[in-house]
């Protein structure tokens, strides 16, 4: 059964805040990982990974280059679990 | 009927000695900060590094490497007329032949050994030992004097931002030698040239020859060489461990390819090794010296006392090719 957008977000705030320690509230679909959160690229790639094994889906390297922001993100999980 | 002689197997080898030489200069972060416009903070917090050791303009690779070599030797108690082959892994050796390998077993007194070079970048240790394990147990070689050695401060670039800043030099050098008890697991070894291109040279000598491009450096896509260094590594330590017979909780270190504290650490999260052992962190003060990151981590363990000779310790080295190889070793 495939999550909607808002369990996606809720989800993938809580791999934010376990690696980084950020708030699950400050993940917001506006945020840029990088400028807003300040996640750096390792801990991008941390975020996917785990994104990757909680949700099922592929997020292969050259896509993450694409998500800038936590909406980008919650918009490919989101659609690649369909 | 002539019978024809084959080489008489031995049962087990181990390492006997550990030999290391770092770079004679300290680099520190700020040292390196300014052509990729960063500071201390940002490169302690993204790759755990405080310094890296680099070699002055007077201290070769070959210097480095038969330091290590002489001092991995007297320790093995061995004469080096002994040495039965001289593997040198190493990506670094300003020439394309002869090897490094040669010169080298003529510089220790190890002459007319056979001698040849490894390039298996990161991997190229464990690549080597397991090599020179299996040269010992074939009977093909009673000693095998084993270096990853490199002189990365030679093709690097001050403002590549991939992974010029974590790179260091040395050599670390081991002797390995027949055992009565076992002392060197099989090997968990491969490749992956499907992802040639996530460490690579910035462009080839015949490029650098043609005036296509400045002198070539190392550079790396650091996301995807992340992801797999830790997630990939991950099953290959486990896999190492599996085929060794010993769990986590048996070793008294992990000596991972020095690549980047934060692979260090993620590696060692996922394969949840218990507190008692001990995580080489040798990339603080040397940085990463590819080939020669493992025995130099490993070396440094032993000299300040955190491991204790006759432990075991999952050594396990990744890189450029991809390339990986892990394995067991009973601590020299």
């Amino acid at each position: 059964m495939a999550l909607s957008q808002s369990e996606v977000l809720a989800g993938l705030a809580e791999i934010v805040n376990d690696e980084t320690g950020i708030a699950i509230e400050s993940v917001q679909l506006e945020k840029s990982f990088q400028d807003d959160l300040d996640i750096d690229s390792i801990s991008m790639m941390t975020i996917v990974v785990n994104a990757e094994d909680k949700f099922g889906v592929k997020i292969p390297d050259e896509e993450v280059k694409n998500l800038t922001t936590v909406g980008d993100a919650v918009n490919f999980i989101t659609a690649a679990q369909a | 009927m002539v019978k024809l002689n084959q080489y008489e197997t031995v049962k087990y080898s181990r390492i006997y000695s550990l030999g290391a030489a770092r770079g004679d200069l300290v680099v520190t972060n700020d040292d390196v900060a300014g052509p990729i416009d960063s500071s201390d903070e940002w490169i302690r917090q993204r790759t755990g590094i405080i310094t890296r050791r680099r070699a002055s303009e007077g201290l070769s690779l070959m210097d480095m490497a038969v330091a290590a070599s002489n001092e991995a030797i007297a320790k093995a108690g061995i004469d080096p007329s002994e040495i039965g082959a001289v593997l040198f892994s190493t990506i670094t050796h300003p020439f394309q032949t002869p090897s490094a390998a040669a010169l080298l077993a003529d510089k220790v007194g190890a002459n007319p050994a056979p001698a040849f070079d490894i390039s298996a970048a990161c991997a190229g240790y464990c690549y080597a030992i397991a090599q020179a394990d299996a040269l010992v147990r074939s009977g093909m070689a009673k000693y095998v004097l084993v270096v990853g050695g490199e002189k990365l401060s030679d093709f690097i670039n001050p403002a590549d931002r991939s992974i010029s800043f974590l790179l260091g030099d040395g050599a670390g050098a081991a002797i390995v030698g027949p055992s009565d008890t076992p002392g060197i697991s099989p090997t968990v070894w491969g490749s992956d040239g499907s992802h040639w291109d996530a460490v690579s040279m910035t462009a080839s000598l015949l490029d650098f020859r043609d005036d296509k491009s400045t002198w070539p450096t190392i550079q790396q896509e650091g996301q995807t060489v992340f992801r797999w260094a830790v997630w990939e590594m991950a099953k290959v330590a486990k896999q190492a461990l599996e085929v060794a017979g010993v769990k986590a909780e048996d070793l008294s270190a992990l000596v991972t390819h020095q690549a980047n504290m934060r692979i260090i650490d993620e590696l060692a999260k996922q394969l949840a090794v218990p507190e008692h052992v001990v995580i080489a962190r040798d990339i603080a003060n040397t940085g990463n010296t590819s080939a020669a990151s493992i025995p130099l981590a490993m070396h440094d363990l032993l000299e300040r006392g955190e491991v204790k000779s006759g432990g075991l310790a999952l050594e396990i080295g990744f890189g450029a090719g991809l390339v990986f190889g892990a394995q067991v070793v009973v601590l020299p």
